[in-house]
């Protein structure tokens, strides 16, 4: 057990957090990288799937894209990027990789969601003389949410796991502790920094049950 | 003094015939070793999740933990899984191995367990009616029945253990992640294009042949 209790005193060492690549900036960039692609992979995927779902078309493709990201190696589409014209451009590969890993469950389970909606409500809709932006506003996206933001927390862990890997392709954040440790061959930094990772993952899967637990019940899909 | 060669390995092209040709040893080796890592995972995981979802399913209590368990495992990152298994394994094949089972348990052991809790209990108060004990009530009727279910938890599991395999580069058994890994180093294009393409046909393939097992095993939900 000499390895974890000197993992425990790489954690402890304020030396370790503090300054330029210390624990805090890397969990800055860590946090910074996996918000701004959530937005981002929102902001493309959500419309998307919404109008989609809205019409019925595409369906096999919405749903098809989830299996598609599984069989592709997150790791080997970092390092294709990064060796593309793309990869003297600062931190823009793992921003690409982030957004691509985080897009299909995004818009599988907001697509799965649209389609979901019973069909009864939507040609009741419809018969109350509701428009096509009012059904899915008013109608199809309210029943749709909670699946969609079962998307989003999903795609948010896969942020946070794909913002890891990054590190092996030169990216930063908190992945970076773990291969600096694997370069200076010091299993304690390694596991300081899994450590680090796994807790920031759980954390982050954490507060999205706890949000959950505390939303409206609309939002969870217990309208009554 | 000769000129050097202007071929594609030379000018770093992306897809390069001369690299098939002439590292076909490195990939066909690289290949076997990434189809190894997977097997041996998803056969262990497979071992592993059996027992925890039968005693999931016949015990009520036990369900939440082992649920709550493999859920946790599968939050962690990849990377952090490999680094955190690397005291107890050290950089070796095993540690990749380890890390893929704690994966592919989430994965199976739902899927099971989903499979298990579908069968109706009509069924299974007609067989118990035929006299069957529990052992055969389980062998004969309920895991049959828990295949489909089962086999979709399968080929997600081997499809992600084909992708997951090539983190295992940061130890040095990562397959076709080795390739990549150092053909990211030397900026080595041809390497990297030609070992992302062969994972991604891997996990095809391994997703066709298990859809056409799951076709043979349960020819009664075909239609």
């Amino acid at each position: 057990m000499n390895t974890l209790t000197a993992a425990w005193d790489w954690l402890t060492s304020a030396a370790h957090w503090n300054g330029d690549g210390g624990i805090w900036s890397r969990l800055g960039e860590h946090l910074f990288l996996t918000v701004v692609c959530l937005l981002l992979s929102c902001l493309i995927a959500l419309p998307i799937a919404l109008v989609l779902g809205h019409l019925g078309k595409g369906g096999a493709l919405a749903v098809n894209i989830s299996n598609v990201g599984r069989a592709v190696p997150t790791f080997a589409v970092l390092v294709l990027l990064l060796l593309t014209p793309l990869g003297t451009k600062g931190e823009w590969p793992t921003i690409i990789a982030l957004v691509l890993f985080a897009v299909p469950p995004l818009l599988t389970n907001a697509y799965v969601g649209m389609r979901g909606v019973d069909r009864d409500t939507v040609r009741a809709a419809k018969g109350m003389g509701m428009t096509g932006r009012q059904l899915m506003f008013h109608v199809e996206l309210p029943l749709a949410l909670p699946l969609i933001l079962t998307g989003v927390r999903i795609a948010a862990v896969q942020l946070v796991a794909t913002a890891t890997l990054a590190a092996l392709a030169g990216g930063g954040g908190l992945g970076r502790i773990i291969t600096a440790g694997f370069n200076l061959a010091s299993t304690p930094q390694v596991v300081a920094g899994a450590v680090l990772v796994a807790v920031f993952a759980l954390l982050v899967e954490g507060l999205f049950e706890v949000a959950q637990r505390l939303a409206p019940d609309w939002a969870r899909g217990r309208a009554g | 003094m000769t000129a050097p060669p202007d071929d594609c390995l030379a000018r770093n092209d992306w897809i390069c015939g001369a690299y098939l040709s002439s590292r076909r040893e490195i990939l066909v080796d690289a290949v076997l070793q990434h189809l190894q890592l997977t097997v041996v995972s998803v056969l262990l995981g497979l071992l592993i999740a059996l027992p925890l979802a039968i005693a999931a399913r016949r015990w009520r209590w036990a369900a939440a933990p082992v649920l709550g368990l493999t859920t946790v495992l599968y939050t962690i990152p990849s990377l952090a899984m490999f680094s955190l298994l690397l005291p107890v394994y050290g950089l070796s094949a095993s540690l990749v191995i380890a890390g893929l089972v704690l994966y592919s348990l989430t994965l199976l052991v739902r899927n099971l367990l989903a499979g298990l809790r579908s069968v109706p209990e009509e069924t299974r108060r007609a067989a118990r009616g035929m006299g069957y004990g529990p052992v055969r009530l389980l062998l004969a009727v309920e895991l049959p029945l828990a295949l489909p279910a089962a086999m979709a938890g399968l080929r997600i599991a081997t499809v992600s253990a084909v992708s997951l395999v090539t983190v295992g580069a940061i130890v040095g058994h990562g397959g076709l992640g080795n390739l990549i890994y150092a053909g990211m180093n030397t900026y080595f294009k041809a390497q990297v294009l030609t070992a992302s393409v062969l994972c991604v046909v891997i996990a095809i393939a391994a997703d066709l042949l298990l859809l056409g097992a799951q076709r043979l095993l349960t020819p009664w939900t075909r239609v």
